[in-house]
């Protein structure tokens, strides 16, 4: 009680700073970056705290892709010179950070966060200082379109977003599985979460199939087993767990140890190596899970990367690590077409961005400012990701 | 069958929450404190486990130990240092000063290792067996045996022991027992000691039944258990172990009925009610307060 008093009573002064520094850094962003002979980019991401393995993951690619546009002689001639800055998988701190690089450093434009929760959390930042943001991995629609329904102008994504997650998994259980019966236990405190089940349960039914058990937990819980004991006596053939790691892990773990064996499947909160150390090699064998890149991609440019990603970091690189490279060249794209580091034409050109192609497949933008892209289906064999299918839009 | 199976996952819950509660209601029971640290000393053992565990490739035992004994030192380092010199102050500035210690000890724990969670590694084969339709894991049994060789060898410390005896007297009068020529500070370590030895030994048991562990782990769990506590009888030790398990049940059950995201939402109710109603506890005698 007293803590999220106290996060609300920050998280609201933070904003208020927000919007005063907003004001004061609006009119000079453009004009300040566009002189020197760098192009500042600001990295906003989780590199420490709950979610630290998404925010490293995009960092370590980001680092990448800079090195290699910088070595290939930059945009335009102008080196890029990155920013970044640790947001500790907080929103109210995802919000200073953003204050910190626009109004600070000034930066052209900002890649993160890596969350949707903390990527919202910059939001107001990015359209009051005319800052694109694109966030790598937010899935959530409520990054780029705001409660009230209107697009956020200078906010964009490159994953694709949660509904379409819960489309693909609705049709992969009903037409690859092909079971009849399936359940839904959803993070209830997630906005990330609540969306994909909404629409895995719209699209589940709508192929023929039957919800026959919904449950929900908190992040940060432990004890799962009294949700998955009703879930096992309703005999579902198929389980749907859109969350995040950290609390999927230790469900995978107890619905084997209760003695579901069904398959279950979720989307790309799973997809992380501690996923692995937390449920065991063998409560993870038959699940699945949706991403945006698989390292075992045939694909020529995703080879490539896997290979240069190989090379620096001595290991395979995930979806994170794809999501954040991509942000790069994204962004980069738009840069060059744009012909200018002035926020608006940035924003503009990334808006007309089309079938560009990326390590995660065609990109294109929609007018909600979605990415429409393939996705791919993932099955844990052994503790290892194997390459299931890949599935468009 | 799936009520059996509830059942059971309520109890290892509990187990947890009673062996917490025993912390709490000690501390109480003799320098009338609410040791807000106590769930923190829950975290800090878990990870002495964790990382005897995974550097020293020890095996269960040997780390529930060595967490113990880690634990009980740690919880008199506390004592003497935080609430000691507070022994005559009012008992607000003792519970403040509580607060205060329990935040340095998790975002000193974050300072010196990060904010990451660590998962458990697993030690015990992970296996189960059917018992009347219900799955149950080899986990879940030794934790609850675990459990009860604690309860029952802190029964026989407090019992049977001198120590317990100084600590049932300094409970009691602390003035008398001082005349009657007990070392009370020695009996006000010795309680702490042994209170934040069983915080240890459920940190561990926590971490191998729920494998995540993170420095903000103790705060719900800190929580629940001085509800148990409070449920029970705050100062009465076998209150604490029935506080517990109730709490564990009742928690699983409510989630068992479909209100799961009202299960922390009932624990504090509880608490609530048990405050209106009767708040000397399930096993409190409604005495007068002395003057």
């Amino acid at each position: 009680m007293k803590k999220s008093k106290f996060a609300s009573l920050f998280l609201s002064s933070s904003l208020l700073i927000g919007i005063l520094a907003g004001c004061g850094s609006a009119g000079e962003t453009g004009t300040s970056s566009e002189g020197g002979d760098t192009i500042k980019i600001g990295a906003n991401l989780e590199l420490s705290g709950g979610v630290a393995s998404y925010g490293t993951s995009e960092a370590d690619a980001i680092d990448l892709a800079v090195e290699e546009i910088n070595a290939a002689g930059g945009i335009d001639g102008k080196k890029i010179e990155l920013i970044k800055v640790d947001n500790k998988s907080d929103a109210a701190e995802a919000t200073n950070a953003a204050i910190k690089l626009t109004s600070q450093d000034k930066v052209t434009a900002i890649i993160g966060a890596a969350t949707s929760g903390n990527s919202v959390a910059q939001v107001q930042i990015a359209t009051d200082t005319k800052t694109p943001m694109i966030s790598p991995s937010g899935t959530s629609t409520t990054v780029t379109v705001g409660e009230d329904g209107k697009v956020n102008p200078f906010t964009f994504r490159t994953a694709f977003i949660d509904p379409f997650q819960g489309t693909v998994a609705a049709n992969f259980a009903a037409n690859e599985l092909k079971v009849k019966t399936a359940a839904v236990y959803a993070d209830n405190a997630s906005d990330y979460a609540k969306g994909l089940a909404a629409a895995f349960i719209k699209d589940f039914e709508a192929a023929g199939g039957k919800i026959v058990a919904e449950e929900s937990y908190v992040a940060k819980d432990t004890d799962f087993r009294s949700n998955l004991t009703r879930i096992k006596s309703s005999n579902p053939e198929f389980v749907f767990i859109p969350g995040y790691y950290e609390e999927v892990g230790l469900i995978v773990k107890q619905a084997r140890e209760l003695g579901i064996t069904v398959p279950l499947m979720g989307a790309d909160g799973w997809d992380s190596p501690t996923i692995v150390d937390l449920a065991g090699a063998d409560a993870l064998n038959n699940t699945f899970i949706i991403t945006a890149y698989s390292s075992e991609d045939p694909d020529s440019k995703a080879k490539e990367f896997s290979d240069n990603f190989k090379k620096k970091y001595g290991k395979e690189p995930n979806s994170f690590n794809a999501l954040g490279y991509d942000t790069v060249y994204l962004l980069k794209d738009a840069i060059e077409r744009a012909k200018s580091t002035d926020g608006t034409k940035i924003k503009e050109a990334i808006e007309a961005t089309d079938q560009l192609e990326l390590v995660t497949g065609l990109y294109s933008v929609d007018e909600n400012h979605h990415p429409i892209k393939s996705a791919v289906i993932i099955e844990f064999v052994d503790g290892s990701q194997k390459f299931k299918t890949k599935v468009n839009p | 069958m799936e009520w059996i199976q509830q059942l059971i996952n309520g109890i290892s819950l509990g187990s947890i929450y009673a062996l917490i509660a025993l912390g709490y209601t000690m501390v109480y029971g003799i320098i009338k404190l609410i040791n807000f640290a106590h769930g923190d000393v829950f975290m800090v053992g878990s990870f002495i486990g964790f990382y005897s565990i995974t550097v020293f490739h020890l095996g269960f035992f040997p780390a529930l130990i060595i967490s113990m004994a880690a634990c009980a030192l740690f919880g008199v380092i506390i004592e003497r240092i935080a609430y000691k010199r507070l022994r005559n102050a009012t008992r607000i500035a003792a519970l403040i000063t509580a607060i205060g210690v329990s935040l340095l000890i998790e975002y000193g724990v974050i300072y010196i290792r990060g904010a990451q969670p660590e998962a458990y590694p697993d030690v015990f084969s992970n296996r189960s067996f059917a018992f009347l339709g219900a799955q149950i894991s080899m986990q879940s049994i030794l934790i609850l045996s675990v459990s009860v060789v604690l309860m029952i060898l802190l029964q026989f410390i407090v019992h049977k022991t001198k120590t317990g005896k100084a600590m049932r007297a300094v409970s009691h009068d602390t003035e008398a027992a001082k005349l009657m020529g007990i070392n009370v500070d020695n009996t006000i370590s010795a309680t702490f000691a042994i209170g934040s030895a069983l915080a240890g030994a459920a940190g561990v048991i926590f971490g191998v039944y729920y494998t995540k562990i993170d420095p903000l782990m103790g705060v719900i769990p800190g929580v629940k258990a001085f509800v148990a506590a409070v449920l029970g009888g705050i100062g009465i030790i076998p209150g604490a172990m029935v506080g517990g398990l109730v709490l564990g049940v009742v928690e699983t059950v409510v989630s068992a009925l479909g209100f799961s995201l009202w299960r922390d939402a009932a624990a504090f109710i509880i608490l609530i009610l048990i405050l209106i109603f009767r708040p000397s506890g399930i096993f409190g005698k409604n005495t007068r307060e002395k003057v």
